[in-house]
């Protein structure tokens, strides 16, 4: 490693563009910047020597220069940027919408989308932007960030701590905007001097040579930004430990109290009940869009909750006493807040079945009065009833959630959104039974043409006795079970997250904020004055706005002889 | 409160004319043969441009205010509410930046450029639509204004953008530049297209419904322009009317894609129609037949203008479109960040910019390149407001 | 200024390996960084207690009616092998390996195991009938309020958990489970 002594005596680290002192290009080392085939010399850290472009020896060296190239940087942004447009071509997994032909990505992408689908899929871009590569090519931009900072971070700070108003006649003349006046007199010179203070300048003379500075504190603006992304990033890596966020999703039913997942079973909620608005379609304001979509449009979801916790320390599932901590509405954009969780409205079931009553009529007598009526709490049922006029009915089977396939009738889940039964009915004084399958409310809907999911705005039980299913197993029955009612209870869908990590985004996000306002909207303007026999020379430099900075050079000059700088700005070449 | 809608409606109407009078007296101030200094009848020009300009401004923001007294929210709900808003904050960007560096010939291309956004935005349903629960929050119209507030600005970089590439790149003979050049002036003619054609058959009254299944289910749509393209697998519902020419390909899968290919291909046709008698009677490319327009204006000051813009625009786009878009979605649904499409293409549309400002700080990127980069800029929110909504699904498709 | 030329290069030379150091750390805490996010984000089922951790206790009601015990609480079982199912009448895959489970369990329970069928969001009645179905008799505890199933994390069903007599989970199985499977597995919690 050798060190550059320029004429003016200061001696600079290799790899210097401009002389640390007195700003004379240096010579052999103009094509780091490009200055060799221009006019104008490029201000980039005003010439000052970058160290990841001096040394390139061990191999730690090696992937650090690479990180520290603004050019690999760049590269890395486009690189993300089109992976993150790739990741938008088809729907992430998560957006499949819920009424395609199945959710599963390996029907799904194929079925949609065709060939193009498939190997969209194949390729894993359904999860994209949570697979290892895409993670990897953020954290290497963070590296870039990290090891770009560093490395012109001290460069920069030595360059402008050690400004010297007196700079070589190259380094003015080479300058974007420049003029040289072959007479000015001291007064005129000092009348500028005041007019720049004036324009809130700092001034600083040596030999009469003059720097007037402001706006250096934007020079700082992109590593203040670059700390802010850098947090930013550090936050989303706290966030994948459990310790900083969780996130769970629960269903609750009107009235019923369920542990919160992920709080060790120490928080119960409780759904005093769930409330769905919709927007009147008489109402003067939205009549015209209300008609023209057709279809009900909500105006608000909402759960009325509780929330208890566990009041001692009992072994997780025993009975415990439970202590009231808050009560609120859940609304979206609404959550309830507490110690640290949140609860979020996210979703909401109105088809579940609640209560279902039977009615018992003769088969040859349809018309007439029921025989006997019985009512089924279909989220625990009991296995038998004994009705008045001695009938008694067993629940044989019950398919909370009916289909049938080809080995016979199943349930599909636990949940009660078709509930079906088969029924042994056992008439008065006798022990022979007969055998009924009463339900699958669905099909039969759907048989009629009636779109079930939309059954929460035309609740069912008014169409139910015209159509409700009822099979007769052997064709010998004397009796009928149909369904004369079916009460429904809406299922709330809440999430609950806890996430710690916020705060951190939050100060990065400030953080970057405060960084690129304050390098984009102030800027680093400076004015070189360097006496000549009789006048002097005049340049100045602004990382950005040359027009504000021309604006008030015009200003300074007013009513001097010096003349106007002009601008050696190459563009309209 | 129909009364204080209609009204709303005729200050937009009141501030398109306003803006399109003052675009006549900004092109006034280029065939002026003088230097650019604000002197004479041309100085007279511009500020009857910049004031009707400003008139159009308090019109459009009467529209937005009574309107959003009339609706209870801010009217930035929909595609018509949010591009009308959009088209706004590209005034209100142009009248700031003009008032910094009293660049006319900006006016004449700014405001074009809005006129095109609102005219578009008024094709999509205009009635005043209920807001669903999801968008009741002070953050709908925190985020929106501040977010368009953001793309007004790195509008302006287009703009100047545009008028840097056309009066700098040679336009003697075809070459790969210029012929880019056009493509993107041919685009802007696409949406003119889109307009006068759906203003066409909307004042017709034409429609046309069809049945055609997607998945499982069987939608119905109605076309508002004649059917060339069909939805796939569609059938006609309505009688004498012309039949469809072909159908949409099956892989077209978006909500009523049918329907909205058609809509493109009409666009397509009536703007290539539109471009071809421009060129019949210019007889040259636009880019060219403006260019000696331009002779008056300094590249170096569009180039900084350019650039200014961006450095405005990115930090009120960040704020708007990442940050407060992050607190809102964290309030919604409790997730700050979920790579939905429209969060996806706000992200690029800042990996973008943040290119763009490192290779100009970095690797000195200026004039030409800088330009190309700006026109790029635009054309990435454009498609994260247009495309996204319309064909990419999404938390954000309200259209 | 005045430094020798000795001096000078040892200066130099200092501050190059401090350079390489600076470097050298900066890059490994990134790349710790990079791995622990890389691996955090594979590791995606969020499940808290894993092979190698003691298994929480809990306590719930006792719903086979072939079984006299009234509550079940996992901590009694120390000392015994535990088999910890989870199921529902619903989960197909559950109801093929019942039938397994019964018929190992006579055999194994002199052995020192136990076999706990946790039933998850199910209607009493319809345990019940599966119970008779395949005349089980290990006790089945009764989480409607799914306190348990988010005590596990429960995922898919069904899923198994092998607990050692010193209440340690030795293996954790989603999926389905068949007779040579269910008696290997036995064999790792059996007592000594």
């Amino acid at each position: 490693m050798k060190n550059i002594k320029c004429d003016c005596g200061h001696v600079n680290p290799e790899g210097t563009v401009l002389c640390e002192s007195c700003g004379k290009p240096i010579e052999g080392n103009q094509h780091i910047d490009g200055n060799d085939n221009k006019r104008l010399l490029n201000m980039r850290y005003d010439g000052t020597a970058r160290r990841s472009q001096t040394y390139n020896k061990s191999i730690v060296d090696k992937i650090w220069s690479f990180f520290s190239s603004v050019k690999v940087g760049v590269w890395l942004i486009v690189i993300a940027l089109v992976a993150s447009a790739v990741g938008t071509i088809f729907p992430q997994e998560q957006y499949i919408p819920i009424d395609a032909v199945s959710r599963d990505p390996a029907v799904y992408y194929q079925d949609a989308y065709g060939i193009l689908g498939q190997i969209y899929y194949q390729l894993g871009f359904h999860n994209l932007f949570s697979s290892w590569w895409f993670l990897i090519l953020i954290a290497l931009i963070g590296v870039s960030l990290v090891i770009c900072s560093l490395d012109r971070f001290v460069p920069l700070y030595k360059a402008l701590k050690k400004q010297k108003p007196q700079r070589h006649h190259s380094f003015l003349s080479r300058q974007r905007l420049f003029s040289e006046t072959e007479e000015v007199t001291e007064e005129e010179k000092q009348k500028v001097i005041n007019s720049l203070k004036a324009q809130r300048y700092k001034i600083n003379e040596e030999n009469g040579h003059v720097l007037a500075e402001k706006g250096r504190f934007s020079r700082w603006g992109p590593y203040v930004n670059h700390i802010g992304l850098i947090i930013i990033l550090l936050a989303a890596l706290l966030r994948s430990t459990p310790l900083f966020y969780t996130n769970e999703y629960l269903w609750v039913r009107e009235g019923e109290q369920k542990v919160i997942p992920g709080t060790k079973s120490e928080y119960f909620i409780e759904n005093k009940g769930f409330i769905l608005d919709l927007y009147d379609e008489n109402d003067d304001r939205f009549k015209a869009a209300l008609e023209k979509q057709g279809t009900m449009v909500p105006s608000n979801f909402q759960t009325n909750a509780i929330v208890y916790k566990q009041s001692e320390d009992v072994v997780t599932g025993a009975e415990a006493q439970l202590e009231k901590v808050t009560e609120d509405e859940i609304r979206m954009n609404h959550p309830l807040e507490f110690e640290g969780y949140k609860i979020y409205q996210s979703g909401y079931q109105l088809n579940e079945v609640n209560q279902m009553t039977f009615t018992i009529q003769e088969i040859e007598n349809e018309d007439g009065e029921p025989l006997a009526e019985f009512t089924i709490d279909v989220t625990d049922p009991k296995a038998e009833y004994e009705l008045d006029n001695g009938f008694k009915v067993e629940i044989n089977e019950f398919f909370p959630d009916f289909y049938l396939d080809s080995t016979g009738p199943k349930t599909e889940t636990q949940f009660p959104r078709n509930p079906t039964f088969i029924f042994k009915l056992y008439p008065p004084n006798s022990d022979e039974s007969e055998t009924s399958f009463v339900g699958d409310v669905i099909s039969a809907a759907e048989a009629l043409g009636i779109n079930t999911e939309a059954v929460e705005l035309n609740p069912m039980g008014e169409v139910l006795g015209q159509f409700a299913t009822n099979l007769d197993a052997t064709g010998e029955n004397e009796y009928k079970i149909s369904i004369q009612d079916m009460d429904f209870h809406r299922v709330s869908g809440l999430s609950i997250r806890k996430d710690h990590s916020l705060p951190f985004f939050g100060v990065g996000a400030l953080i970057f904020m405060i960084g690129v306002v304050q390098g984009m909207y102030w800027q680093h303007r400076r004015v070189w004055i360097r006496p000549t026999e009789k006048g002097l020379m005049l340049a100045a430099h602004t990382n950005k706005n040359w027009f504000g900075i021309k604006k008030e050079i015009e200003n300074s000059i007013e009513n001097t002889n010096i003349k106007m700088v002009d601008d050696q700005q190459e563009l309209d070449e | 409160m129909g009364n204080l809608i209609s009204f709303s409606s005729t200050m937009l109407y009141t501030a398109f004319i306003l803006y399109l009078i003052a675009t006549f007296f900004f092109g006034f101030t280029i065939r002026d043969k003088h230097t650019s200094t604000s002197k004479g009848s041309k100085g007279v020009a511009a500020k009857i441009g910049i004031s009707l300009t400003i008139a159009g401004f308090i019109a459009q923001l009467t529209y937005f205010i009574t309107r959003w007294i009339a609706s209870g929210h801010a009217p930035v709900s929909n595609l018509f509410e949010f591009m009308t808003f959009f088209g706004m904050t590209i005034v209100l960007a142009f009248i700031f930046i003009y008032f910094i560096y009293k660049l006319t010939v900006l006016g004449l291309f700014a405001l074009p450029v809005a006129l095109i956004i609102i005219a578009y935005a008024s094709m999509f349903p205009t009635e005043v639509s209920p807001l669903v629960p999801s968008l009741q929050s002070h953050w709908l119209y925190i985020h929106v204004t501040t977010v368009s507030l953001g793309q007004g600005i790195l509008a302006i970089s287009f703009v100047t953008g545009v008028i840097y590439l056309i009066k700098h790149i040679d336009q003697s003979q075809l070459n790969w530049r210029n012929f880019s050049l056009e493509a993107v002036l041919y685009s802007l003619v696409l949406f003119i297209g889109f307009v006068v054609i759906t203003t066409t058959f909307n004042t017709m009254d034409y429609s046309a419904s069809f049945e055609y299944k997607n998945g499982s289910k069987t939608y119905t749509t109605e076309y508002n322009l004649p059917a060339l393209a069909g939805p796939n697998e569609g059938i006609l519902l309505t009688e004498g009317v012309m039949e469809p020419w072909f159908e949409t390909p099956a892989w077209m899968h978006g909500a009523d894609a049918g329907k909205k290919f058609n809509t493109l291909v009409w666009s397509f046709i009536t703007g290539t129609i539109i471009y071809g008698l421009v060129l019949l009677i210019l007889r040259k490319r636009i880019g060219a037949a403006i260019q000696p327009l331009l002779k008056n204006v300094k590249l170096d000051l569009l180039d900084e203008i350019t650039y200014r813009a961006v450095a405005i625009g990115f930090p009120v786009f960040t704020l708007g479109g990442l940050i407060f878009a992050a607190i809102w979605a964290q309030e919604a649904w409790g997730r700050f960040w979920g790579w939905d499409p429209k969060e996806v293409w706000a992200l690029i549309t800042w990996f973008f910019y943040a290119a763009f400002l490192h290779l100009r700080l970095s690797r000195g990127w200026h004039g030409e390149k800088s330009a190309w980069l700006a026109v790029g800029g635009f054309a990435i929110i454009m498609f994260n407001l247009i495309a996204v909504n319309l064909i990419l699904a999404g938390l954000h498709s309200y259209a | 200024m005045c430094m020798s030329l000795d001096e000078r290069k040892s200066n130099k030379i200092k501050k190059k390996r401090n350079r390489f150091i600076f470097r050298t750390v900066i890059l490994a805490v990134m790349l710790v960084a990079i791995i622990y996010a890389l691996v955090s984000n594979m590791d995606k089922d969020n499940t808290i207690y894993r092979v190698g951790d003691q298994a929480p206790d809990f306590q719930l009601e006792q719903i086979n009616h072939n079984n006299e015990i009234e509550t079940i609480r996992l901590s009694d079982y120390e000392g015994k092998g535990v088999m910890l199912n989870f199921w529902g009448t619903w989960c197909p895959p559950c109801e093929a390996e019942m039938p397994y489970m019964q018929e190992l369990y006579p055999k194994y329970k002199e052995k020192g195991i136990e076999i706990i069928a946790v039933d998850l969001n199910d209607t009493r009645l319809n345990v019940k009938q599966f119970i008779d179905k395949y005349e089980l008799t290990f006790p089945v505890p009764f989480d409607n309020k799914g306190v348990v199933s988010d005590l596990y994390k429960i995922g898919p069903m069904p899923t198994t958990y092998f607990i050692s007599p010193d209440g340690e989970i030795v293996e954790k199985v989603e999926g389905g489970l068949t007779l040579e499977k269910l008696e290997g597995y036995f064999q790792e919690i059996l007592p000594e």
